[in-house]
């Protein structure tokens, strides 16, 4: 196990990252001899090792928040061990025993599937109009909503409090989900966009001749074609507006404050408290896991149906 | 591909529109209002003009701070592209382990951003994480607290781990879209694993690359909570980029005026970056693809 913990300590330094692109090169060079299986060919005991060599990479971190989470603080601040010497769920049970931390966890969810769901509903018909209309101003205002997903949230966020403080939204809810769809509509409408306009106009048009009315029409065929679009244009909105810490800490107080910002309570008076960060943490990973786990399909074959 | 002209799609339109609007326009106009006024408290502001423009772009913290933020957007898509096609290459194509492989691979992407900060401070510290105590066992004197280039290798190594995944799942979907007979008429024509790479392979991500290029440079542009939370924008100022010094103008110091017009020129500076990317990226497609049916 030691041997792992020093392989990853040394495999996760930059230089060896471009000796993982000196593997793929040094994998390539000898494949030019034996061209025949040019497309998926090359030494594929080789090639498995550099994803795998990623993923170790990217689990290394993920392994020792977990590790923490389970140990007591004077065993984290006193030995070093790879695995718990004495498990305890004594920090799991701090988070979930105290209101103001688990409620963190609700608030966090309430405002992201609300974003989501608003950014869906409102990208859905929009993109079925870039896609299949031309109108006025279309190629602009296509690339005014993008340049919305280039704002920096700094910059937003001092606007967006004195904004929402107007209407008395602040420490809501829907502020927080008004907010994020600031980035989230745009990357849904790009998402959408592409994957309807992979959809043949001929269907429209044969079940409109089939006497479809249009709402009829959108809910019962369209959808249905463009689900793997849907579920990836979700994917995202639930992604950033899940991960995005700055408007929503600045637009909560209390009342829907997010876990992420519930966490940094972690350091207050008595000095960090590292157990109980790292099982914060490690919950704060479980959905955005589940997500994944059900959309993985949508990731393989999704991404390429779309635009991309 | 000729779309009918119908400006009654505006409609569909429209809810966006207005949503976005809300959520941008008021926002962005404030922040125009502030770096075109100062004020001297009790709300009562007056004119000044590009004053504020003029100190800002002047200033050695707003250009270093630029500077830094440059440098790390170029180290981050040195380092995240290449590594991103070189594993989108890697990855199996059939089997269960696409699914594995593709699901741990996302895992990252979906942690909040100051989860991935504090992941990488308790990764990295030399009392307690993995990483610095393996460093030091080694016999490297780790502490990102206090060196200035260790604090840049971490920040770097972060945002790897962080977002590398992001380029090789879209590579990932550029590749497995390219059909089956590509290779099977490169195989017959005797091409090399290289020149399959740089004729079918590349041509074909193109798409994919040039959002994983936008996305990419943009947040890393726009980076603020993972540095934050991991170096604070420390040790001094090594690590404070643009949106870190400009919350700690904005919010900590109340300078309204100056991180205004910072503001817009960060944005500016943002969509012209971003509009070099697209027109370099989309233009040198355009010459690479020597196939007509290269898809565009």
């Amino acid at each position: 196990m030691s041997g792992e913990g020093a392989r990853g300590g040394a495999g996760a330094i930059p230089p060896s990252t471009s000796a993982e692109e000196a593997l793929e090169r040094a994998e390539e060079a000898p494949a030019k001899e034996s061209s025949p299986l040019a497309g998926l060919g090359g030494n594929s005991r080789l090639k498995a090792l550099v994803p795998t060599l990623y993923i170790v990479f990217l689990m290394l971190p993920i392994y020792w928040l977990i590790n923490m989470s389970f140990k007591h603080n004077n065993e984290i601040v006193s030995t070093f061990t790879l695995f718990p010497e004495n498990p305890t769920l004594d920090n799991y049970r701090v988070i979930f025993g105290d209101p103001s931390w688990y409620g963190g966890y609700i608030d966090s969810l309430i405002y992201v599937v609300i974003n989501t769901l608003v950014s869906l509903s409102v990208a859905l018909p929009a993109a079925y109009a870039f896609s299949r209309y031309r109108f006025l101003g279309d190629k602009h205002m296509f690339f005014w909503l993008l340049t919305n997903r280039m704002a920096p949230p700094a910059v937003f966020a001092l606007p967006f409090f004195q904004l929402y403080s107007a209407f008395g939204l602040i420490d809501t809810h829907v502020a927080v989900a008004l907010a994020h769809c600031l980035f989230n509509v745009p990357l849904a409408v790009w998402i959408l966009e592409g994957f309807m306009s992979g959809v043949p106009r001929e269907i429209d048009e044969t079940a409109f001749v089939d006497g479809y009315s249009f709402p009829r029409f959108f809910v019962k065929i369209f959808i249905p074609l463009i689900a793997s679009g849907i579920g990836v244009a979700a994917f995202f909105c639930f992604m950033f507006s899940w991960v995005e810490l700055l408007i929503a800490r600045t637009l909560t107080v209390t009342d829907a404050k997010p876990i992420s910002a519930v966490m940094t309570r972690t350091n207050s008076a008595t000095g960090l408290d590292w157990g109980v960060l790292a099982a914060a943490g490690v919950l704060t990973i479980i959905p955005g896991a589940l997500v994944i786990y059900f959309v993985r399909n949508y990731i393989a074959k999704g991404f390429a149906l779309g635009r991309v | 591909m000729d779309k009918p002209f119908d400006n009654r799609a505006w409609f569909f339109v429209l809810p966006v529109f207005v949503l976005v609007a809300i959520s941008a326009i008021i926002p962005l106009m404030t922040v125009v209002n502030y770096s075109f006024q100062d004020t001297f408290g009790n709300n009562v502001f007056f004119w000044a003009g590009f004053e504020w423009y003029a100190d800002v772009l002047a200033s050695d913290r707003f250009r270093s701070a630029l500077l830094r933020n440059l440098l790390f957007s170029a180290i981050i898509l040195l380092i995240e592209i290449p590594l991103g096609i070189a594993i989108a290459l890697c990855m199996p194509r059939k089997g269960v382990w696409v699914s594995v492989c593709l699901v741990l691979m996302a895992l990252p992407l979906l942690i909040p951003w100051n989860v991935v900060g504090t992941i990488w401070q308790v990764f990295g510290r030399s009392d307690i994480g993995l990483l610095g105590r393996s460093l030091e066992f080694v016999g490297i004197d780790f502490n990102y607290g206090q060196s200035a280039i260790q604090s840049w290798i971490i920040v770097v190594m972060m945002d790897v781990w962080h977002w590398t995944s992001l380029v090789v799942l879209l590579c990932y979907s550029g590749l497995v879209a390219i059909p089956e007979a590509y290779y099977q008429a490169a195989r017959i024509d005797g091409a090399s694993r290289w020149k399959v790479f740089l004729h079918i392979q590349l041509p074909k991500m193109q798409r994919v690359l040039l959002i994983a290029v936008l996305l990419r440079f943009m947040d890393s542009f726009m980076i603020y909570t993972e540095p934050f939370v991991l170096t604070g924008g420390g040790p001094g100022t090594t690590t404070t980029f643009l949106s870190i010094d400009l919350v700690k103008m904005a919010i900590g110091q109340f300078d309204l005026g100056p991180a205004a017009a910072m503001s817009i020129i960060y944005f500016l500076i943002i969509l012209l970056l971003s509009w070099v990317f697209y027109t370099v990226m989309t233009n040198f497609g355009v010459n690479a693809a020597d196939r007509p049916e290269a898809d565009r």
